[in-house]
């Protein structure tokens, strides 16, 4: 096992599949198409087990690197490795994507392989960015994650699909360009490298680093989404067909947390220590404010999209109050947010699959026709609402322990939610889920079938271990975490 | 420097003019029907050409013409690249002009004779040189976008191009004319020497400048002297658009290069037309992409698009370092490449009468034919910046230049008017894919088109996913020759 190339096999076997499948062309393939893709993505997720397996607790720094010259003109290097950090998102993201190839097995009837080449081509992309450690490597596959994304919601996404699907793309794009200028300054000031190692070590006056933290955090910010750039996330997901969604929060906001940690943070430690109150504020305003627009919502998808954004607050949070509790609790809160979000589009798709909307008000009384589903999302709804036992909790709970350290106020804001997350969730599950049986339409319901309560089980499965044993979890983490905040601590001012 | 006698660094040309004279001949004794025969002449003399380029080829500089003309490897370069976009070119344009009466011998001989002008421009090493180069390709080019007489669109183009080519052409000439009461010589080697050394009446050589910027400006398309890149795109049959939308930019950009680069390289005289092109390139890429996102025509929606790439380029140029140069190479090579195969879909879905050239045509592309919305998608992403396409890496390297002089502002500018650019090749990207088809007819194409269409757009992947090559080579090529 030592001798393969790992990484290399996470990225590219899903995009190979992704092609593969693309070669099926038309509809009356289809299930030579789903049949590839599945298989594509299983193999794309097994290759990621040994990472895991593999996986040094002990050993700081990055492993299972790979190193090969590729753009001799800018001295950029196919430059690949991972940290306890990226290793559980890269799990995440190949585990997502076998479960999204699942979930839109027979949803999806037109244009079946672009839809799953697109999926495909998306998780190796994005396994990409979380093992780049060349800043360009990470510039490329960052951004060419759009291309997928936007295709996704532009062909198989809802009514407004066009206007969601721009908005999501030039939103994203107006971030990453501005980061691209940061890099290439960077670059030059490095003396011509673009390797994260190199560029965490230069020196760096104040102002300069707050002009490139300002460059990152647009990119960032953008993407986890931070109050007010967040715009664009309920648009994308209410459009987004359901295998979008869950992607789109389940992992893409993702790379806007990791991007805090892997570039922000350590190239510009001063620049983020300073302004830290302001990323604070803008994290308690998403948890708090968003979370009350959470709570009016009538669309179950806004509804969630809204708790994705104050749930991503607590990670921009806990990022920012610089301790292994609140850094520790932000990746594990990044790797929950996964499953839980990802779980709670499903079930949205479940029924939208079943009744074509997505309103509220036309559901109530699921639980008497759909028990089984009904006792599932329960779960999900609880985890989202952060009970203890899920794994809604743990990174919560983390982030609030490593706020009350630096700040009693910013954990009290922060604890704040946990009501206001109970309250939306739970209030829709109760108007969704039970009374009596709204009208013809819910009467007529059928439970979920095999291939949703597989999709679904796993999820609920990882949420609970994840919630009762979180060790599996954290201890990847340590090492990895505590190297970056001895790194963040130490300054990268010039001497005087 | 080396004076020869032999002419062998000029046999490119040499064999390129005689063909072309004879193809001239040979083709009044053609019937109409056997026209393919001379179509088959002209692209084997291009193959020739291009051949002999390669076999001719040298690293360090030969002059000859009693060094009015320069064989050095960006002029390999960059006439072996002219022969092949040319090549590809008339492949494109087989069927379209076909179908509307214009294959003919006097395309294939214009087009040879644009062609041998680009390759003199190329490799001119006196200003006289030069001109006859430019003059020999606009000349050929104002007859190519009137060749279709009854249109009245194509002869008002044709108009419009010839009166402002010859502005420019007049501007360029007198610029030049005060180079010369300067210095005392029309050599660009001795140019160069002579201003680097500083010359007495520098307040003539700066006038001077002045006058080629603005020259070259015109003939790149560059605001404020683009006036005529949107009418004449529009206007010109879309095969001839895709001529002079392409192949000519290697020959500007080599122009740029012997003029700005060489010939006016001095320190001191690179900080004055470096504000010239900064204002320029910064306008250019401001009302290049604002005024294409209002465009509901296809061609003119990439004149306009032209003219903010030309704003990139010139970023590339204004560095006035080697790298920079090598950038706007990288730049030039890929804008080539990527509106040779924009105009190359274009052609593809015209049929007999009718012109696929306004955007609702291009709707729903990707169910008549996913390949060749695939690849328009590759080549709208390419024009966009967006990796992994290699117009990505393209903008990369501009910027790259213009940051390294400290420009890091002038890069901001650069990369927000981009995200403005960004939206209306999504729109190509929306319509085809998005939207319903308004037609379900399904794209037909010869076999050589197909072929050369689809190695066009896979180019534009394979070079984003290993750009190296095609970066050093430009890069190797300015070194070895300014």
């Amino acid at each position: 096992m030592q001798g393969l190339p790992l990484l290399s096999l996470a990225i590219w076997a899903p995009i190979i599949a992704g092609v593969a499948v693309l070669f099926t062309g038309s509809d009356r393939n289809a299930q030579a198409a789903r049949v590839i893709a599945l298989v594509g993505a299983v193999i794309g997720f097994a290759v990621t087990i040994p990472l895991y397996t593999g996986f040094n607790l002990q050993q700081g720094g990055f492993q299972f690197i790979e190193m090969r010259p590729w753009i001799g003109a800018f001295n950029v290097n196919y430059h690949l490795g991972i940290d306890g950090i990226s290793l559980l998102l890269i799990l995440l993201n190949s585990l997502t994507t076998v479960l999204v190839v699942i979930a839109g097995w027979d949803i999806i009837k037109s244009r079946v392989s672009q839809y799953m080449a697109a999926f495909l081509v998306l998780s190796g992309l994005m396994n990409g960015v979380f093992s780049a450690l060349d800043a360009l490597l990470f510039y490329v596959f960052f951004e060419a994650t759009l291309i997928p994304m936007f295709i996704i919601i532009g062909v198989w996404g809802g009514p407004n699909r066009v206007y969601a699907a721009m908005k999501f793309f030039l939103y994203t794009l107006m971030g990453s360009l501005l980061s691209l200028v940061a890099l290439i300054y960077l670059y030059n000031v490095a003396g011509g490298t673009f390797a994260f190692l190199d560029l965490y070590e230069i020196p760096l006056p104040l102002f300069v680093q707050v002009l490139v933290f300002i460059a990152f955090f647009m990119a960032f910010a953008v993407k986890v989404p931070m109050w007010p750039v967040h715009t664009w996330l309920p648009d994308a997901h209410v459009e987004a067909p359901t295998g979008g969604s869950v992607v789109l929060a389940a992992i893409m906001l993702k790379l806007g947390g990791y991007g805090f940690l892997r570039l922000s943070l350590p190239i510009v430690p001063d620049a983020s220590i300073y302004l830290a109150p302001v990323v604070i504020a803008l994290s308690l305003i998403a948890v708090v404010y968003i979370g009350l627009v959470a709570l009016v919502q009538t669309d179950m998808k806004k509804l969630i999209a809204y708790s994705s954004i104050s749930h991503m607050g607590f990670v921009t949070l806990g990022i920012f109050i610089f301790n292994a509790q609140g850094v520790e609790g932000a990746v594990i809160q990044m790797i929950s947010h996964g499953f839980i979000s990802g779980a709670m589009f499903l079930c949205v798709g479940v029924l939208y699959d079943r009744m074509h909307t997505r309103q509220i008000a036309d559901y109530g009384g699921v639980a008497n026709r759909m028990p089984v589903f009904a006792a599932l999302f329960m779960l999900f709804a609880m985890a989202n609402a952060g009970l203890p036992g899920t794994s809604g909790f743990v990174g919560e709970f983390l982030v609030i322990m490593g706020a009350v350290k630096v700040n009693f106020w910013y954990a009290f804001a922060a604890a704040i939610t946990l009501i206001f997350g109970a309250a939306y969730t739970l209030w829709m599950y109760k108007r969704v889920v039970f009374g009596a049986v709204a009208n013809a339409e819910v009467g007529a319901l059928k439970d979920i079938n095999a291939r949703e309560f597989l999709v679904l089980g796993v999820l609920a499965a990882l949420v609970l271990v994840m919630g009762i044993w979180p060790q599996p979890f954290a201890e990847v983490l340590h090492t990895s975490v505590n190297e970056l905040l001895a790194h963040v601590s130490y300054s990268k001012l010039p001497a005087q | 420097m080396q004076y020869i006698t032999p002419l062998w660094p000029a046999y490119p040309e040499l064999f390129l003019l005689t063909m072309a004279c004879a193809i001239l001949i040979i083709d009044l004794f053609i019937s109409d029907d056997n026209r393919i025969f001379t179509y088959g002449l002209t692209q084997i003399t291009l193959v020739g050409c291009a051949l002999l380029t390669f076999f001719t080829g040298n690293a360090d500089p030969v002059y000859t013409f009693s060094g009015m003309f320069v064989d050095d490897l960006m002029a390999d370069v960059l006439k072996l690249l002219t022969c092949v976009a040319v090549i590809v070119i008339l492949v494109y344009a087989r069927a379209y002009t076909a179908a509307r009466g214009m294959f003919r011998g006097e395309f294939f001989a214009l087009a040879l004779f644009a062609t041998l002008g680009m390759m003199v421009m190329i490799s001119a090493n006196h200003l006289l040189t030069l001109y006859l180069g430019l003059e020999l390709l606009s000349l050929s080019l104002y007859a190519m976008v009137a060749l279709q007489r009854d249109s009245a669109r194509a002869t008002e183009a044709a108009m419009k191009y010839f009166v402002l080519g010859a502005l420019a052409s007049g501007m360029l000439l007198y610029g030049m004319s005060m180079l010369y009461g300067a210095t005392g010589t029309l050599e660009i080697t001795e140019l160069a020497r002579m201003s680097m050394d500083g010359v007495r009446a520098q307040a003539v050589l700066v006038f001077g400048l002045v006058f080629i910027v603005a020259g070259l400006g015109f003939k790149l398309g560059a605001v404020p002297f683009h006036m005529w890149v949107p009418d004449v795109y529009q206007g010109a049959p879309t095969a001839v658009t895709l001529f002079l939308g392409s192949a000519p930019k290697f020959a500007a950009f080599a122009i740029v290069m012997r003029l700005l680069a060489q010939a006016l390289g001095a320190e001191m005289l690179v900080d004055e037309w470096r504000q010239m092109l900064m204002v320029m390139a910064v306008l250019s890429l401001a009302i290049g992409n604002l005024t294409a996102i209002m465009q509901t025509n296809l061609k003119r929606m990439l004149a306009y698009s032209t003219i903010s790439h030309m704003g990139f380029l010139l970023l590339g140029v204004l560095s006035g370092t080697i790298d920079g140069y090598g950038a706007g190479m990288f730049y030039v090579v890929v804008y080539v490449l990527m509106t040779l195969g924009s105009f190359g879909i274009i052609l593809l879905l015209t049929r007999g009468g009718f012109e696929a050239e306004e955007l609702d045509d291009y709707k729903g592309l990707n169910q008549r034919s996913p390949w060749y919305a695939f690849l328009m998608l590759l080549l709208m992403f390419s024009m966009a910046g967006i990796p992994p396409t290699v117009g990505f890496y393209a903008k990369l390297s501009v910027l790259q230049a213009v940051v390294h002089i400290g420009l890091w502002w002038v890069a901001v500018i650069a990369v927000i008017f981009s995200l403005i650019g960004a939206f209306y090749y999504l729109r190509i990207v929306k319509l085809m894919y998005f939207d319903a088809p308004l037609d379900q007819s399904p794209v037909q194409a010869s076999g050589d088109v197909r072929v050369l269409l689809s190695a066009n757009g896979l180019a534009i992947l394979i070079l984003g996913i290993a750009p190296q090559p095609l970066m050093v080579m430009c890069i190797e090529a300015i070194r070895a020759s300014i």
